[in-house]
């Protein structure tokens, strides 16, 4: 179970989040929608820990990550698993490193174990033999989908996805929508997804939340999203131009 | 009005400059102790820290070799100079070696090491800070300082000695080549001139010197790195930074030891 309660976090004055709360239940996939730059993946920064807000708590399973030092922080990030936007993958290591890390740092596993557990993440984002390969060497695509590979390794109960559809061709974005909620309903994660584009926010969502004015707003199920009368919602998931979102924005 | 606005203007200047300058000092200290702490905790990284030694300290041999032997020519050319002048051209090999041994050696590895490698550190760093893979590493529960500081500054620690040894050593042949070859310097008197008159404290001295060098490089990359922002711009003008700062604080740092052992070691 994640918790936010009021949470606020502003950049040198700027304020980007402000009073935010919300509440995720274990096995749930919940969707955060809103416009670039609105303060989305500020807000999942703060969920895993990478980010202390100014005022405010999250609570992952009743622990409050914003109280604890550095090494209780470190266990329960073993609870979670993040894609980042670029995939973050370090360039300095090969991709069975990468999907590897946690297993060869924090287990005891033989190196024929570790090497089986990263083929079998691997392939299930639909890679294969590439273990070798940099980072550099890869596309776009499959630098996602390594980047999904290397979430997955250690079975998180949370799963983080940073705008996991930026940045790659429709067909991909489809085949990585379809890999995240194939996830979720195999693993029974909980899953938080950060996006803009609404074909990815429908397909993976159990729940959609919207970020505008800094504050998160419950919006519902993908088809109440769809049917939402509330006119900032309606603008944002239908994406025109003309609307209270842009003329804000304007003025 | 005019100059009430200007003395606020100035004000608000220097209360920004301030107050940057003591979070700098206060983060790049607190990067210091969080890397010797860490340091001496387990796992140790040895594939990585052999790495980085290679990068910082093999990699770095040849332009460390090419520099200290043409500074120990130049610096005997120069000397037998004015030497010449008062027929005491068998003192020149004195000279080149107290102060290769005691100042050059120390220093021009230093610059080299934090041209060459702090700025490489610094790109490295702030490439993988803009890109997330620093946050990456967060949340794989890694410890940025221990898992990309703690390499470097074993290596560099190790590293900028052993090298500074090197330049001591090519400096004080540059020196002969031309004491030897150019100036009639016999062989035997060359040597004996050369280490007669050298104590083991001068080559203490240098390598102390060496050693904050090392610590200084480290320290002012790994932090202008991990604080980079702002995409490729903000990570050319960290590494600006970093090679910039990282200069001044060698020559202020070597200014110091330099009156400390003069000081302590009369």
């Amino acid at each position: 179970m994640i918790e936010i309660n009021n949470l606020y976090k502003s950049f040198g004055g700027r304020q980007v989040l402000k009073d935010v709360n919300l509440k995720v239940k274990t096995g749930e996939s919940l969707v955060i929608i809103g416009r670039s730059g609105c303060g989305k993946s500020v807000m999942l920064k703060h969920i895993i820990g990478i980010m202390r807000p100014n005022s405010g708590n999250v609570n992952i399973d009743g622990v409050d990550i914003t109280k604890i030092d550095s090494k209780e922080l470190d266990e329960v990030r073993m609870k979670f698993g993040m894609l980042f936007q670029g995939a973050a993958l370090f360039d300095s290591l090969t991709v069975f490193e990468n999907v590897g890390f946690q297993l060869i740092e924090y287990t005891d596993k033989s190196y024929r174990e570790i090497r089986g557990r990263v083929a079998e993440c691997l392939k299930m984002v639909g890679l294969k033999g590439i273990e070798k390969l940099k980072p550099a060497e890869l596309s776009g695509g499959m630098k996602k989908r390594v980047g999904l590979a290397r979430a997955i390794s250690m079975s998180p109960e949370i799963i983080l996805f940073d705008e996991p559809t930026t940045g790659v061709d429709p067909i991909m974005g489809d085949i990585i929508n379809d890999m995240i909620r194939d996830l979720h309903d195999k693993l029974k994660v909980t899953s938080i997804t950060v996006t803009h584009d609404m074909k990815s926010a429908y397909k993976i969502a159990d729940r959609i939340c919207m970020i505008y004015d800094k504050k998160l707003v419950e919006v519902g199920t993908p088809t109440e999203a769809q049917d939402s009368t509330n006119e900032y919602v309606r603008q944002f998931v239908t994406g025109t131009a003309k609307g209270p979102l842009t003329e804000e924005w304007e003025n | 009005m005019r100059l009430k606005l200007m003395v606020r203007i100035m004000y608000g200047y220097w209360k920004r400059k301030v107050k940057f300058f003591f979070r700098y000092v206060g983060g790049s200290l607190i990067l210091l102790c969080q890397t010797v702490f860490w340091t001496f905790i387990p796992p140790f990284r040895k594939r990585q820290t052999l790495e980085q030694m290679n990068r910082i300290g093999v990699a770095s041999f040849p332009i460390v070799f090419l520099i200290s032997l043409f500074t120990g020519i130049v610096l005997a050319l120069q000397s037998a100079y004015q030497m010449r002048k008062v027929a005491a051209e068998m003192y020149i090999a004195s000279l080149v070696a107290l102060s290769v041994t005691r100042e050059l050696g120390p220093v021009l590895t230093a610059l080299i090491i934090a041209g060459r490698c702090g700025a490489s550190i610094t790109a490295e760093l702030g490439t993988m800070r803009v890109t997330e893979q620093v946050d990456a590493l967060e949340t794989l529960s890694a410890n940025p300082v221990k898992y990309l500081v703690v390499p470097r500054f074993l290596a560099l620690l190790f590293m900028v000695p052993l090298l500074t040894i090197y330049a001591d050593f090519f400096g004080i042949i540059g020196g002969y080549l031309i004491g030897v070859g150019k100036l009639n310097i016999t062989h035997a008197m060359y040597v004996k001139m050369t280490f007669d008159p050298m104590k083991i404290k001068d080559l203490v001295t240098g390598l102390i010197k060496s050693v904050s060098f090392a610590m200084i490089i480290c320290n002012i990359s790994c932090f202008e790195g991990l604080n980079s922002e702002g995409g490729a711009e903000g990570v050319g003008i960290a590494t600006t930074f970093s090679v910039v700062r990282s200069f001044i604080l060698i020559i202020v740092a070597d200014c110091f030891f330099t009156a400390l052992f003069y000081f302590v070691f009369r």
